[in-house]
């Protein structure tokens, strides 16, 4: 029988420290969906998506309100949309975008992922006119998220396509300067990215996965900081202890919800992505944990480390948790959407020198970062460049979602809104990265890539 | 048996119990098992009770149980077990 004890943990952590299934992303296929007509494409990714995902919502709405969890997203990962639209003649591929918005609503999910192009080695003619259709396709939805894959370690850097994500981001803020230019926000450069990732902008089904499959993210930055508490002023076996006993738990509620979600829509579980994901609301932020283990504000001398031991100590206590781990795995950084990043960047603590450093250490990268709104496209390439080469190096996914807030500059803020959050903009160096840029070709793959 | 554990916690006053337990009695739930406390001047209490003869779904039962507490302001909540024993048991 439990005990009075545990029943008041458990209700605690929901009640007041912000524990939730922070997504049920449900991964489909759609290489079936491939066609020459673009329009008929279109209509059948529709078609199969609000077959598949027609319960996705309900279920995960269920299973809140029988076990008490909160379920904030239930979310859609699709095929990369440059590999289903290979087959499409027409260079625009906007109209498969626009059906997937479609596909969103009609199912009542909050984001899909997926419109995506995987150009690590080289480009396909379809991955080029995807990556060309970008701002056109995230400027005319909302609910859709792109990724692009430009390094992985085993292939190298492609430095056209960073050059070429470097203008595509600019294009995209442009297109979307009337709300802060959020289109960025949905935009994802990546190395080394992951096929069973649950968490947005970066989803997308890969093509290892099943036909269908159920993928969770847990969340609890506020639970761990929490338990933190307990442990003021004792030596860091302490706290490493004290993290992974907390992750053991949330990542069992997290297994929980995803065998139970995969067994009611009849669709296999794929893994539990042992994720601290922080919100922008107080007492659920990741810089807040840090600053617990003793730094003054988030971002000063310490920072890289207590990261390091976070995101080791979570995934130590996730993996036994449960049967399959797997996604991002480690602890978010997002800035615009971490209460306490936000108040670090404020004050001028949290530099982007200082968050590069950070994403050595954890999982993805230079996450929900605004930068000002003139900063040049040669720069944002370096920069892609820079995270892109800390992924390649290090065996790990890397990530850069950078917002150039057209009109804005160093010291105003860009306003999302929702999850999203709000970003004080942040300055990146004057120095030029022009002549670096333009270069293009492929940065080679590390020697320690021939592991054969 | 589909076990669900009730909790109770706000002000202490008279009533709760009785008034939780006729609640759960009018939905033909079986009450396994209840222990009760006063933790930090709240009152405490959860209850270990079986639904398998529940006519109403479990979301309006919750929301049963939570609108009948809202009046009295306690905190009332209704919970599958397994959520329970994934955290606290291996």
């Amino acid at each position: 029988m439990l005990n009075t004890n545990e029943i008041i943990q458990t209700i605690e952590m929901l009640d007041q420290q912000h524990l939730d299934i922070r997504t049920i992303t449900m991964g489909i296929s759609l290489l079936d969906c491939a066609d020459a007509d673009i329009h008929a494409c279109a209509e059948k990714i529709y078609r199969k998506i609000t077959r598949c995902a027609k319960n996705l919502v309900k279920v995960g709405c269920d299973i809140q309100s029988e076990f008490g969890i909160p379920i904030v997203n239930k979310r859609i990962a699709v095929t990369p949309i440059a590999i289903v639209a290979a087959a499409c003649t027409a260079s625009d591929y906007t109209p498969l975008a626009v059906a997937l918005e479609r596909a969103a609503a009609e199912v009542g999910v909050n984001f899909i992922g997926g419109f995506s192009a995987l150009v690590h080695k080289g480009f396909t003619e379809s991955d080029r006119k995807l990556i060309d259709s970008l701002p056109s396709a995230l400027s005319a939805t909302e609910h859709i998220c792109s990724s692009i894959n430009v390094a992985t370690t085993r292939a190298g850097i492609n430095m056209d396509a960073v050059r070429l994500m470097g203008t595509t981001v600019k294009e995209l803020a442009e297109r979307t300067k009337d709300a802060d230019s959020i289109g960025c926000a949905k935009l994802t450069v990546f190395a080394n990215a992951v096929e069973d990732n649950p968490f947005m902008a970066g989803a997308f089904h890969g093509m290892g996965e099943p036909e269908c499959v159920i993928n969770v993210g847990v969340s609890g930055p506020g639970v761990v900081y929490h338990a933190l508490q307990s442990v003021k002023g004792r030596p860091f076996d302490e706290v490493a202890e004290t993290v992974k006993k907390t992750a053991f738990r949330i990542t069992r509620m997290g297994q929980l919800v995803a065998q139970e979600a995969a067994r009611r829509l009849g669709v296999p579980f794929g893994v539990v992505d042992l994720s601290l994901a922080p919100t922008p609301a107080v007492g659920d932020s990741v810089a807040r944990i840090l600053e617990e283990m003793g730094l003054e504000v988030c971002g000063t001398h310490g920072t890289t480390a207590a990261l390091a031991l976070l995101n080791d100590a979570v995934k130590k206590g996730g993996v036994m948790a449960s049967s399959h781990v797997g996604g991002l795995s480690g602890a978010f950084i997002p800035v615009s959407e971490d209460e306490g990043m936000i108040a670090a960047a404020g004050m001028g603590a949290l530099t982007l020198d200082k968050l590069e450093a950070m994403t050595c250490v954890c999982s993805v990268g230079l996450d929900m970062i605004a930068i000002p709104g003139d900063t040049p496209a040669s720069t944002i390439s370096a920069i892609i460049a820079d995270e892109a080469a800390i992924g390649m190096i290090n065996n790990k996914t890397t990530a850069c979602r950078l917002i150039p807030v057209v009109g804005k500059g160093v010291g105003e803020e860009a306003v999302f809104g929702g999850l999203l959050g709000s970003a004080p903009i942040i300055p990146v160096h004057p120095y030029s990265s022009e002549a670096f840029a333009a270069r293009g070709g492929r940065i080679p793959a590390p020697l320690h890539s021939l592991r054969n | 048996m589909k076990k669900a554990i009730v909790t109770v916690i706000g002000k202490d006053q008279v009533g709760i119990i009785a008034g939780v337990c006729s609640m759960l009695a009018e939905q033909h739930i079986n009450v396994l098992d209840i222990s009760q406390t006063i933790m930090q001047d709240y009152f405490t209490m959860i209850m270990m009770v079986d639904t398998a003869a529940c006519p109403v779904s479990f979301e309006q039962l919750g929301a049963m149980l939570e609108e009948w507490g809202a009046n009295k302001a306690l905190s009332i909540r209704i919970q599958r077990e397994e959520i329970f024993n994934a955290m606290h048991r291996i």
